[in-house]
């Protein structure tokens, strides 16, 4: 199969579906040079910097028959728009009684590992899936990213697209002919007996990297993508652990009130999962600080697979202590 | 100005319907049948009645925290909208949304805002939705003094007057922030002279003179509609009663003040120039008012009639197919 990296296959997700849907356009502050060649400069539009316009200017074309994308680039820049996604978009369609749909595609970057220190590598995911009314994704692969995108701009209510800055350069087999990938269903991106790792973006990359490794001593790892976090597969995740008996979850951001906590209550709150787990569940995530600019301190703040490593041996040996996070 | 005497007596039995909704919420509000609070736009009906008489089905309008009067100048059904105040099923919004968030997608009213300035990009939205349709139709941001001053106007006006939407954003100036003075929080005395940072037209109109509202709206409605671009109109007008109904809130506007703005009435204004001109008498004047009252009854009838949500129609509406 042909191989795009994951930022190729962005482009053509969002190329695919222009062609088929003249309501689609596309706004953001630095537009994609081959999109705008092959739909001009109405279809894919150069804006202001106004982030905060531009996201509810997506609201409202949306309630007028448009389906509009609006790319925040990096996830930092959402956040002068914090009132339009918060108070607007998460609340329009329940707030009106459900009147008019709101079709809108939000993409940012998340993420770390390209020395931009604190204020451009920052996941801050689990501060939109606290609101109630949009969805989201994180895709860890092209093939991923492309059939989630093209699911969500078919989508009829406002989707958060979060693709992960370490990976836009990475390269996987896309097919071809067309697909989607339903929102709300979890890859199993690897079979294993002993233990469960629930991972997101980059983080399954570390995580099958370590499962490999832990092959070697004959302990077998079960890598879980939830791919996409609201709606997140809950059933796919008890289903693993109740399997296993152990859990342990990777995720770049850092642990409080965040996806890592999601997944561990989602888990541990089921009395049949809970019933059949033999270790407290492990969390491995960004350190608790800003991310720092120097190499030695970035690295260190984030997980990578050693630490999911040490993770899992604590989960096997149950231990019940909780190190790092 | 070409508005015939059908017109006319049509704007005014409009302001007299917003009137009377508006005492009935307030007094239901009072009385415990309206929950959460209450915004009146009494003082200031010849604003929405004024701007939206210049728009067509089609043209679409975004309000404000105080949005009963651009509802009911925009053509909504009171029944719906008493009902929404009311909590219950038969509300435009099910009950979900109270008086803060009124919206009818169907007449081009995309909603009340309980956020100052929140819905001036969403409108900038609607606007740029029909300059792509090209199907001549306009949009109005209605906004307060206070949102002025903050970020997504000045955002969208760039957008808008570099994109050359076909928009109307009407800054009703009543003078307060909530209890701030707009005195203490303006460097200029005039919103619409901000328009000149953008490249646009800004007209600052008597808010309470229906007339002077309607002909500045209408020339901003033809030069959107041609395709030249947004203008800023600043209605200077003044709501009579304090910021929100609730109880204990400060109002620190002297009693002179108010009642100098309330012998500046717009409604026994326009009423006196109908009667004066020969339009109406007053007899029809009365019957007007009775019309308007009757109207506000029957909602408060169907309201009353409308059941309460059920507790499990909270989960309803989450996600639209």
């Amino acid at each position: 199969m042909r191989e795009l990296t994951y930022a190729q296959a962005g482009v053509e997700a969002v190329a695919e579906e222009m062609r088929v849907d003249p309501r689609i356009f596309y706004m953001s502050t630095d537009p994609i040079m081959p999109l705008v060649k092959e739909f001009g400069d109405k279809r894919v539009r150069a804006t202001p910097i106004a982030e905060a316009a531009l996201t509810g200017i997506s609201i409202g074309a949306a309630g007028s028959g448009y389906r509009p994308i609006m790319d925040w680039r990096q996830v930092t820049f959402s956040f002068v728009a914090m009132d339009q996604i918060v108070n607007q978009a998460a609340k329009i369609h329940y707030m009106f009684g459900g009147q008019r749909t709101f079709p809108i595609l939000y993409r940012a970057n998340v993420g770390g590992g390209t020395r931009l220190a604190a204020q451009h590598c920052q996941c801050p995911y689990s501060m939109f899936m606290n609101l109630s009314g949009l969805k989201m994704f994180l895709p860890s692969t092209p093939y991923d990213l492309k059939g989630l995108l093209k699911t969500a701009i078919r989508d009829n209510n406002p989707v958060i697209s979060f693709e992960s800055n370490r990976l836009l350069t990475t390269k996987g087999p896309v097919p071809e002919e067309d697909y989607t990938i339903p929102l709300g269903v979890a890859d199993i991106k690897r079979k294993g007996t002993d233990v469960t790792i629930v991972a997101i973006a980059w983080l399954v990359h570390e995580a099958l990297a370590a499962a490999e490794e832990l092959a070697k001593s004959g302990i077998s790892v079960e890598v879980i993508d939830p791919r996409t976090l609201v709606p997140l597969d809950v059933e796919t995740i008890r289903a693993s652990v109740r399997k296993t008996g152990r859990l342990v979850v990777a995720d770049e951001a850092g642990p409080t009130a965040g996806f890592s906590a999601e997944v561990a209550a989602v888990a541990t709150e089921d009395p049949e999962t809970f019933a059949r787990m033999k270790s407290p569940v492990r969390r491995v995530c960004a350190l608790n600080v800003p991310i720092p600019y120097s190499p030695p301190l970035e690295d260190h703040v984030f997980p990578d697979r050693k630490r999911i490593m040490a993770g899992i041996r604590d989960v096997l040996e149950g231990a019940r202590s909780v190190r790092g996070g | 100005m070409n508005l015939s005497p059908d017109k006319q007596r049509e704007m005014l039995r409009q302001m007299l319907t917003i009137r009377h909704f508006e005492e009935r919420a307030s007094a239901d509000y009072h009385a415990g049948k309206i929950y959460g609070v209450v915004h009146c736009y009494i003082g200031e009906e010849a604003v929405a009645v004024g701007v939206c008489s210049a728009l067509e089905t089609g043209d679409q309008i975004i309000s404000t925290h105080r949005g009963h009067g651009h509802c009911i100048a925009k053509g909504a059904d009171l029944n719906r909208m008493m009902a929404e105040l009311y909590g219950r099923q038969g509300g435009y919004c099910k009950g979900k949304g109270g008086s803060m968030h009124i919206a009818d997608f169907g007449i081009g009213m995309l909603g009340a805002n309980g956020i100052v300035a929140g819905g001036i990009s969403i409108v900038t939205g609607a606007g740029l939705a029909a300059q792509m349709d090209g199907n001549g139709r306009v949009a109005v941001s209605f906004f307060g003094d206070g949102a002025s001053n903050a970020g997504p106007f000045h955002e969208c006006l760039n957008i808008a007057a570099t994109w050359k939407l076909p928009m109307i954003y009407v800054c009703e100036n009543n003078m307060y922030a909530a209890q701030t003075a707009a005195a203490a929080t303006h460097a200029m005395p005039d919103v619409a002279g901000r328009a000149a940072g953008y490249g646009i037209p800004g007209v600052v109109v008597d808010g309470n003179d229906i007339f002077g509202v309607y002909q500045a709206a209408a020339r901003a409605v033809a030069r959107a509609r041609a395709g030249e671009g947004p203008t800023l109109i600043e209605c200077k007008t003044y709501r009579w009663r304090a910021h929100t109904e609730r109880a204990g809130q400060p109002d620190f506007r002297t009693a002179e003040e108010i009642e100098a703005w309330k012998t500046k009435d717009p409604i026994a204004r326009l009423s006196g120039q109908l009667i004066a001109q020969g339009s109406m008498s007053e007899a029809d004047l009365k019957a007007l008012d009775q019309e308007a009252l009757a109207s506000i009854a029957a909602s408060v009838a169907f309201a009353e009639a409308s059941p309460f949500p059920t507790p499990e129609q909270a989960l309803e509406d989450m996600y639209a197919a």
